[in-house]
């Protein structure tokens, strides 16, 4: 009985690393885009304020990041 | 073309339908759940997706059977038995809201058939347990382990966030990574159906040896799988969206993630893993990355039992309709009305607690006790 353990490795590895680096990737850029809190006084809740250019730039650069991954790995399924 | 040839392509469309209905949750299920989407927009969506990964990629004219059975014993009595038995199959599980493969319902149902024609000597026992049973305990852990990693980096980053911009973020998100999965199963899940039909086409004549599927196999399987993930199989998206876990957005993004990344992955480097065993799989890693104790582990039981009995179960309801329908015309239209009127039963039984697009996220989770 053949069972391809090499593959199956390769399989959970590639699959771990594409997962994660994604979602890690998506997470910065929502916390680059929800700004500077503020404890609004009073109420004793904390807003955010809008995120700043910068941020705005570092979410940017998350997104195009994971959007890359996404679209290289198609790009290998389909041209495989 | 004879009648048991167009017998077999009919059918073999039906079971495209079935497995694109039964399927609709993997990409959706957590979507619909955590109302990232719609539950109409969200099938319709699914099954445009389905309908373009179809055509994705052209590459599987390999064998329907996947060397579980000899293929020279393959005949379209055979196939037409196989299908049958994972037709009602996909029914059955649907009417109790289970999750299960497809492809292992066809893979016992091509098994109990090829029994009854050819005995049990075409049956390579030892490639059912490398290619079935094995992957039916690794696809669930592979998944489930890269979905609770994602889910808890998701968590562990976006505390740092404002709840209101990671909330409406996750949610936006969510349409991407489900489409994608609803992609990768279009790619995976129509092929089969090109690949049985083409087969069938070879066995016959119709085709040259080693030809790939015509274009109009290609263009009515994409459609049929369209069709059926469009139409929703709303017990299941129930089921895995509601029953396994009180899912969130960024849980469902993470397990969606993780189910794309999977089902692309293992199809690419062959070593092929189940859609449905993955993303069920990765729906439990999320559930237990935020709160183990959210997550239904009674549920795990009943489904874990379903995935075991669907290869048993397929193979002889295949077989006996391998052994009727190889008698001739007359025994392939007793199957024929026979099937039809077992799956009539059980659209039946489904009208009697409808689930549907306006009811599919009312389900009443129990709460695990807080733990001190």
């Amino acid at each position: 009985m053949h069972i391809a353990w090499g593959s199956l490795g390769i399989v959970f590895l590639v699959s771990f690393a594409a997962a994660v680096a994604v979602v890690v990737l998506v997470s910065y850029a929502l916390v680059a885009l929800s700004g500077p809190s503020i404890d609004s006084p009073g109420s004793g809740t904390s807003v955010a304020l809008p995120a700043s250019t910068s941020n705005r730039a570092i979410a940017g650069l998350c997104l195009l990041a994971a959007a890359l991954i996404v679209a290289y790995g198609l790009y290998v399924i389909v041209t495989a | 073309m004879s009648v048991i040839v167009i017998t077999v392509v009919l059918t073999a469309l039906v079971f495209d339908f079935t497995n694109g209905f039964h399927d609709t949750a993997n990409a959706m299920a957590t979507s619909i759940a955590t109302g990232a989407l719609r539950p109409k927009v969200a099938v319709l969506l699914a099954g445009f997706l389905n309908f373009v990964g179809a055509f994705l990629s052209v590459a599987v004219a390999k064998t329907i059977s996947g060397g579980l059975v000899d293929d020279a014993k393959i005949t379209p009595v055979v196939i037409f038995g196989g299908l049958v038995g994972a037709i009602l199959w996909n029914l059955l599980t649907w009417l109790l809201g289970m999750p299960s493969s497809s492809s292992h319902a066809l893979f016992g149902g091509l098994i109990g058939a090829t029994w009854v024609a050819a005995g049990a000597g075409a049956i390579k026992f030892a490639t059912v347990i490398s290619k079935v049973l094995l992957p039916l305990v690794l696809s669930p852990i592979i998944a489930g382990v890269i979905g609770l990693a994602a889910t808890y980096f998701v968590y562990r980053i976006t505390t740092r966030g404002s709840d209101e911009v990671v909330r409406k973020g996750f949610k936006l998100s969510q349409i991407v990574s489900a489409s994608m999965v609803a992609l990768a199963h279009g790619t995976n899940d129509a092929q089969k159906t090109m690949g049985i039909i083409t087969l069938t086409l070879i066995t016959v004549g119709t085709l040259p040896e080693g030809a790939g599927p015509p274009f109009w196999v290609v263009f009515c399987c994409a459609l049929a799988i369209a069709l059926g993930t469009s139409l929703g199989g709303w017990r299941i998206i129930q089921t895995m969206g509601k029953r396994i876990s009180e899912i969130q957005s960024p849980q469902g993004f993470a397990a969606e993630t993780s189910s794309a990344a999977v089902i692309l992955t293992s199809a690419h480097l062959g070593f092929a893993l189940s859609t449905t065993q993955v993303c069920t799989g990765s729906i439990f890693g999320a559930g237990a990355g935020r709160r183990v104790a959210q997550v239904q582990w009674g549920v795990a039981g009943r489904m874990a039992l379903a995935w075991l009995m669907t290869l048993p179960a397929a193979a002889i309801v295949g077989a006996v309709a391998a052994w009727v329908a190889g008698t001739g015309t007359p025994g392939t239209i007793v199957v024929a009305v026979g099937a039809l009127a077992v799956a009539g039963g059980i659209f039946a039984a489904n009208k009697r607690n409808v689930v549907n697009a306006h009811n599919v996220n009312d389900v009443e989770v129990p709460q695990p006790a807080m733990a001190a």
